[in-house]
């Protein structure tokens, strides 16, 4: 049985057929729209990157309002597994489902770049396939991507193995706090980042590193190594 | 069963009916833009005096923007006819054959007076208004490139200001809407001073059985407006901004630019796109200058049909709107389309999905005319004809200036600064320096089909999916055998698998244009199209933005008409047809007319888009050659700009028949995959070619360029005979700039069999952390870490 992936459109979203294509290539991948309250019964959830609803209030304010968010945080509470990319990683943040929160970048500006990325914990479906410590290398771009916990929070983070993710030393793009790039939450089955997977697939296209999260969660983890 | 939309229902009145209310006066007509004359005639056509709203709507239709009545008759004359062409100029794109059945629709358009004004929402609406023309035609918009001209950032606070307000702009509407912005130029030069350019190019993907056009179809079918509601920004955006000179009371014009939100430009697209693959609709516009009054207008004219339609059903933002304001307003995010009677119900559910506004406000006739009701009121009734097609056309004077029209630049180095601070300088110079600060600044990988990107090669490339829109191999892989496979990656290069794409780029130095404006505007297409080669790309189409000032004054005339000639010859020459393009004249500001820029933009199809060489040297050991014919010249060069040097009057011509010779050599070579590296000399000559491809590559060169082997061969020297020139001097091979050369790297037998056919001379080896050059009697020798920090610290200032 394959798994299936489900990847959710609001309106704004820009990455979702990238990360459909991702989610294919290790899986069966079907979207889910923002306006329905079903998952479709999928395995593992996508909120994929973009701008959803304008990103205006706050980025990722408005979508968890969405009547299908009321089902991920269901979802996601029984267990189910949950990849927030980019908008992805602030909706779940906004919709308590993660930690912290996502500010504007420290040079308040949009920054597209390749970033390398260490690996923080193995214990995410979407990170299984990785060794902790190894360097991978995955875009980023993004205008609100600094991650910020208060001291104490950034304390328990660390302890309870939450850190999914960090920049390499000079890699930091936004001054995210502890060069935090993504977070899990303390069960570890709900994971966001900012950089974005789904546009690392393709040797072609720079990087393949992005497709072993994809595969990591299809159970796949070492086809891709 | 859903409900079932109501058509909109009209009064019957009867032919020749006048429309209600008091007809303004000729002074209105010229407040709208409009001459005396020009009044007369549509007082001639209309056989009455029109009414404000048909006042409007002339005023705006017969503006040289929406009418191009300076323009015309020189556009004629350009090559409009290829063997990849799909669709010329005429649409709202172009569009040429790419590869696996898929068709690439682009065009480039210009939106300087209201970035000058406005820069954030200037630029913003740019890119918002190209990429309606492209999905306009059916077209998924896949990638967004502009040309951006500014004053000099070190002496202005004016053009720091629009520099990043720009910028801003076209990252904030393109990266939320979702297209990767993969290309650009960028030039610092004073004329540009109070009238900055910004020229955004948008390229679409699309299959021909879902090409979509804009002629209105079907008597009794209903016009449908979607997208944003209509209000009273953009009012005479056309015609009292676009189409006149900057003065200095601009900041009264500010209610003439539009206000982006490409949130709702993002769903707008959306919907048409679905609207489109489920056949819903017979034809799709989009609404840009001129509102709905151009968009309709145009609907009409090319479907041989008539409108009526009630403004009444215009779904407003603010109240109290007069029907000429609806009419004329250039909000945005707005289309229009025309759909059955019968698919109307599905229409509006697809708008209602997207969460746009969606009405029925219109319906096709067989009147040819164009009926506007304001209610149960009939407010106007215009001939199709007499708005879209007679406006006056006009012949402009052409005359050469008897002396330069632009002061000379400011004066940056001494005489006798060292061929090492030249370099240092040159590589720091606006002009050159390193463009990450602004590309960092644009999403560039969205849609995952850039293959190369700013920075890393000469051209852009994307890669063209198959005829089932699948991407990546493992895609094709996985539908093929039924699972996934291992993702080793993809360095097979059998051509089973190769991996087509397209590549773009845009292109328009005004300082060359202004030296000379036929031979500059050859200059500009031939580096377009040597960009392209760089990466192994054929042209396949050619779309330009012609920037000028005021085409009444006869220098200008001049310009534009020298500048059309050269465009057209190039075009032959290369064998590359003219798809389409736009026309920006009135680029004056106070300080004068801005130099003459015509802005190129091409896209080219590569058979494997896994075969492009890099900018940056590969291998240490590999030899670095320089090839082509064309002789450098200093009069013109970022050097001579930089030692405050007069643009010269007039440049040596090009012998296109080998530049084209030396550009599809090059091509073929990187097809062949048998190039490391590959860069045109541009802006600073070979000296900075060579330092951008060591930079790139992040190693160092030692090079001769006067002793290499190959530099005595007979037949150059014979060529340059036949041109009345000696050798080249030092400084001129150095940092003299000219067309179609190129500096590459390859093994000895790459470079040999390039040598078949194209003047190659070799110059040295890759290697170490120096870029070290003799050329004669001048030598310089740096290292790579201070050029290089020279190189990426020119820009960052104006973006802290």
């Amino acid at each position: 049985m394959s798994v299936r992936f489900g990847v959710v459109r609001f309106p704004g979203t820009c990455d979702e057929i990238d990360a459909l294509r991702a989610c294919a290539a290790v899986g069966d991948a079907e979207l889910l729209w923002h306006g329905d309250a079903d998952l479709k019964d999928v395995d593992v959830v996508v909120i994929p990157g973009g701008f959803s609803y304008g990103d205006y209030l706050r980025v990722g304010a408005l979508a968890r309002f969405s009547p299908v968010m009321g089902e991920v945080v269901k979802f996601a509470e029984s267990g189910g597994a949950v990849l927030g990319i980019c908008n992805g990683f602030q909706i779940l943040a906004e919709s308590g489902l993660l930690p912290g929160a996502l500010l504007p970048n420290l040079s308040l500006r949009f920054v597209c770049r390749e970033v390398d990325l260490v690996v923080g914990t193995d214990r995410t479906p979407f990170t299984s396939g990785f060794d902790v410590g190894e360097t991978i290398e995955v875009p980023a771009k993004h205008r609100c991507g600094r991650f910020y916990v208060p001291d104490d929070q950034l304390a328990e983070l660390k302890a309870n193995d939450q850190v999914l993710f960090r920049y390499a030393d000079g890699h930091n793009p936004n001054g995210s706090v502890d060069d935090i790039a993504g977070v899990c939450n303390v069960a570890g089955n709900v994971a966001g980042l900012m950089p974005h997977p789904e546009h690392a697939v393709d040797a072609l296209m720079g990087s393949l590193d992005g497709l072993r999260m994809f595969a990591s969660a299809a159970g796949r983890a070492g086809v891709a190594a | 069963m859903a409900e079932t939309a109501t058509l909109p229902q009209f009064p019957d009145v009867p032919a020749g009916t006048v429309p209600e209310g008091t007809p303004p006066d000729v002074a209105a007509a010229i407040a709208l833009g409009l001459t005396a004359d020009e009044y007369a005639l549509v007082v001639e056509q209309m056989g009455r005096n029109p009414t404000q709203v048909e006042l409007a709507m002339f005023s705006l239709m017969w503006s040289e923007h929406c009418s191009y009545k300076h323009s015309k008759k020189l556009l004629g004359t350009l090559p409009t006819e290829g063997e990849s062409l799909v669709l010329g100029p005429g649409e709202n794109a172009g569009a040429v054959q790419a590869a696996n059945g898929w068709i690439a629709a682009f065009k480039v358009e210009s939106h300087n007076h209201p970035s000058a004004v406005e820069p954030f929402q200037g630029a913003a609406t740019g890119v918002g208004g190209i990429l309606r023309d492209i999905f306009a035609l059916g077209a998924r918009p896949v990638a967004v490139l502009d040309a951006l001209r500014f004053g000099e950032p070190q002496d202005s606070e004016r053009s720091r200001f629009l520099l990043d307000g720009a910028v801003s702009g076209i990252g904030h509407y393109g990266n939320l809407i979702g297209v990767p912005n993969i290309g650009g130029d960028l030039y610092f030069e004073g004329p540009y001073e109070t009238n900055c350019l910004v020229n955004a190019m948008a390229i679409g993907l699309v299959r021909k059985e879902t090409m979509m056009f804009s002629a209105a179809k079907g008597v009794g079918n209903a016009l449908v407006v979607f997208g944003a509601s209509t209000g009273r920004d953009g009012i005479g955006g056309a015609s009292v901004l676009a189409s006149a000179e900057l003065g200095e009371d601009d900041a009264d014009k500010r209610p003439t630019v539009q206000v982006g939100d490409p949130f709702e430009e993002k769903k707008v697209m959306e919907c048409s796109l679905e609207l489109l693959e489920r056949g819903l609709i017979v034809s799709l516009q989009d609404c840009g200058a001129a509102g709905l009054t151009s968009a309709a207008s145009e609907m009409a004219s090319k479907g041989e049909v008539g409108l009526d339609v009630d403004v009444a059903l215009v779904p407003l933002r603010e109240d109290g709107l007069e029907p000429f304001e609806i009419m004329v307003s250039e909000s945005q995010e707005r289309m229009l389309c025309v759909a059955a009677p019968d698919k109307l119900d599905e229409v509006l559910a697809v708008c209602a999905k997207w969460e746009v506004y969606g009405s029925a406000f219109g319906q096709v006739t067989d009147t040819q005319r164009f009926r506007i009701f304001d209610g149960g009121t009939l407010v106007g009734d215009m001939p199709v004809p007499a708005l879209v097609d007679d406006c006056p056309m006009y012949d402009i004077y052409p005359e050469k200036p008897t002396s330069s029209l632009y002061p000379a630049p400011p004066r940056r180095i001494a005489d006798d600064a060292t061929p090492g601070e030249i370099l240092k300088a040159l590589l720091a110079s606006p002009n050159l320096a390193d463009r990450t600060p602004l590309f960092q600044q644009y999403d560039q990988m969205v849609q995952s089909r850039t293959v190369r990107r700013p920075g890393t090669a000469g051209a852009a490339v994307l890669a063209i999916p198959d005829a089932a829109d699948r991407l990546a191999p493992h895609e094709i892989h996985a539908a093929e055998i039924g699972a996934a496979p291992g993702f080793e990656g993809d360095h097979n290069h059998d051509p089973e698998s190769a991996r087509p794409g397209i590549a773009a780029s845009i292109d328009g130095s005004g300082r060359r244009v202004a030296a000379d404006p036929y031979a500059g505007t050859i200059w500009n297409v031939l580096e377009c199209a040597s960009n392209l080669a760089t990466v192994g790309a054929r042209p396949l189409g050619l779309t330009n933005n012609l920037n000028f000032g005021n085409p009444e004054k006869p220098a200008i005339a001049w310009q534009l008409t020298e500048s059309i000639k050269g465009l057209g010859d190039a075009c032959r020459a290369l064998d590359v047809p003219v798809v389409g393009g736009n026309v920006s004249l009135y680029n004056e500001g106070t300080t004068g007319p801005i130099y003459p820029t015509p802005v190129i933009g091409m896209v080219g199809e590569l058979p494997d888009s896994r075969t492009t060489a890099p900018l940056g040297f590969a291998n240490d050991g590999d030899v670095v050659a320089g090839v082509g014919f064309s002789f450098p010249q200093i009069p013109l060069s970022e050097l001579s700009k930089l030692r405050g040097g007069e643009i010269p009057d007039g440049l040596p011509g090009w012998d296109l028949a080998v530049a084209r010779e030396t550009i599809e050599a090059v091509r073929d070579a990187v097809r062949r995959g048998d190039l490391s590296s590959c860069t045109d000399v541009a802006e600073g000559g070979m000296a900075v070619a060579i330092t951008e491809s060591a930079i790139a590559g992040g190693k160092g060169v030692t090079l001769d360029l006067r002793g290499g082997v190959g530099m005595d061969r007979e037949d150059w020297k014979e060529r340059l005979a036949q041109e009345g020139k000696s050798l080249a001097t030092d400084e001129e091979i150095l940092f003299g700039e000219a067309p179609a050369n190129f500096i590459v790297s390859g093994t000895p037998d790459a470079l040999a069999q390039l040598g078949e056919s194209v003047w190659v001379r070799n110059l040295g080896v890759v290697g170490g952390d120096r870029v070290s050059i003799t050329c004669g009697d001048l030598a310089l020798d740096e290292s790579l870490e201070d050029l290089t920090a020279a190189w990426s610290g020119g820009l960052k200032p104006y973006f802290p």
